[in-house]
């Protein structure tokens, strides 16, 4: 396991401010009690935890930028709705897929889609797509 | 009663069959859905960062459009109750930003716009008990029921969550299509995954991942020995079906599911002319479970056009 180094600096950082500038939330209302991670529906494919996630947001870890963990992210609300704290975590996610964009550019590219299914899915599927993965965002 | 309707762009497209049967169900209650004039896309998705206010000029339009033309809007689409309901709640608390929206779009929406989903206008203004009126009178002209047949009512998302926000029902333990389910006549099943995710609009980007948990709510379902499952949303109801017949070859067993919108269902259940609701646009047979409770005739859509599968299971892959 990868050492993790926590440092004040990072706890009061740029990331965590943008994190919650972005998200309206304040991170530290997080006890880390994993119940949004034992009702996420897309867990078992997560490298980090949706608890795992709000971690690495407090302590300003960068590394929560590379995880798969905001992809497949369904915004679903489930963690949301039973957050003994309230706290919006499917807003988290979107403010990391923000960040995680600017820096790394989109992740889905209208050239790359077949055509053929984009006219056989339906039209809310592939707008919502692109407003969740690409700059033009939302 | 004429109700301001906006139908969204999928059910204008993939999902027709919902608006069709939807139209049709709300008429022969005497509750005409008009369709607004000069709609536009709501967006798909209800934006979750704070200061992305320009997601939100697509629905604030749709919501000052419809202010103009009355005092409520109601739609079918979940995702699209979902994102103008959220949009209107978020327009109602902050009147700073709602002014610089509304200087965008050039309109004066103050948030005085009730955003309703249909399922509701049933409730609290038609009635289940009026319902079930109703489909005994159609029971009796057609001699027909759906006396006994398992329906899984399925939920998903944007329905419900978030709660405060939306307020339809109880967000872990709703009840609001159980009892329409009943109204018709039907026996709604208790199944653990009614309110999971299908696996949404991931499956643009991770297509497996999204047939996984399409996968796991219809195992769920068919665990309550449901004969076919209603859904209220058109990506549930797309993510849930189309991939039935890959999910066969993958798992020897699994038994197809039906997956219905709970307007079409409704439809039969009050006897309507069911031909041109979208059948062909269906990867699973619905009829060999409706053919039991006389129901097999009505679709006027030949075999073939479901895409020439067995019946009982799924069609081939689109
Ligand atoms: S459910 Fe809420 S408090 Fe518990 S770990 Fe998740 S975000 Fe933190
Ligand atoms: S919103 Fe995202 S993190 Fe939360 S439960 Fe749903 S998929 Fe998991």
């Amino acid at each position: 396991m990868a050492r993790i180094r926590l440092s004040g600096e990072r706890i009061r950082g740029e990331l965590v401010r943008k994190i919650e500038e972005l998200s309206g939330q304040n991170l530290l209302a997080c006890n880390q009690c994993g119940k949004c991670s034992a009702g996420c529906p897309a867990a078992a494919v997560m490298d980090l935890l949706p608890n795992q996630v709000i971690r690495y947001a407090q302590f300003g870890l960068e590394e929560v930028l590379a995880a798969n963990s905001i992809w497949v992210c369904a915004a679903c609300q489930t963690c949301y709705a039973r957050c003994p704290h309230g706290v919006d975590l499917p807003r988290v996610m979107e403010a990391l897929r923000v960040i995680a964009l600017e820096q790394q550019g989109d992740r889905l590219r209208p050239q790359e889609l077949d055509p053929q299914k984009v006219a056989e899915l339906p039209q809310l599927a592939v707008v919502g797509g692109f407003r969740k993965f690409t700059m033009m965002g939302g | 009663m004429a109700i301001p309707y906006y139908p969204g762009c999928t059910l204008s497209t993939r999902g027709r069959g919902y608006d069709a049967s939807g139209r049709a169900v709300a008429k022969a209650l005497g509750l005409e859905l008009q369709e607004l004039q000069d709609w536009n896309c709501c967006g798909a998705t209800f934006p979750l960062s704070m200061d992305n206010l320009l997601a939100m000029a697509g629905p604030a339009r749709v919501l000052a459009g419809a202010r103009a033309q009355g005092e409520r809007v109601a739609t079918l689409c979940a995702i699209c109750y979902n994102v103008l309901k959220r949009t209107n709640h978020f327009l109602q608390g902050d009147a700073e930003k709602r002014e610089r929206i509304n200087h965008f779009i050039e309109a004066q929406y103050a948030g005085d716009l009730r955003v309703q989903h249909f399922l509701e206008v049933l409730r609290d203004e038609l009635g289940f008990q009026a319902l079930r009126q109703r489909v005994e009178e159609a029971r009796e002209a057609t001699g027909r029921s759906l006396e006994g047949l398992k329906v899984a009512p399925y939920y998903g998302c944007l329905l419900l969550r978030p709660q405060k926000e939306l307020q339809l029902d109880d967000a872990e333990d709703p009840h609001i299509l159980e009892d329409l389910l009943q109204a018709l006549g039907c026996q709604p099943v208790d199944f653990s995954h009614r309110v999971e995710c299908c696996g949404s609009y991931l499956l643009v980007t991770s297509a497996e991942l999204a047939a996984d948990m399409s996968f796991g709510v219809l195992q769920s379902a068919a665990r309550s020995a449901a004969d076919l499952l209603v859904t209220a949303c058109p990506l549930c109801q797309y993510n849930l079906d189309y991939r039935q017949a890959e999910m066969a070859r993958q798992h020897p067993g699994f038994q197809p599911l039906p997956v219905l919108y709970f307007t079409q269902l409704m439809g039969l259940a009050l006897g309507l002319d069911a031909t041109d609701w979208g059948w062909e646009l269906h990867h699973v047979d619905p009829r060999p479970v409706l053919t039991e409770h006389g129901y097999g005739q009505v679709f006027g859509v030949r075999r073939s056009e479901f895409g020439g599968g067995p019946q009982r299971t799924p069609n081939s892959e689109p």
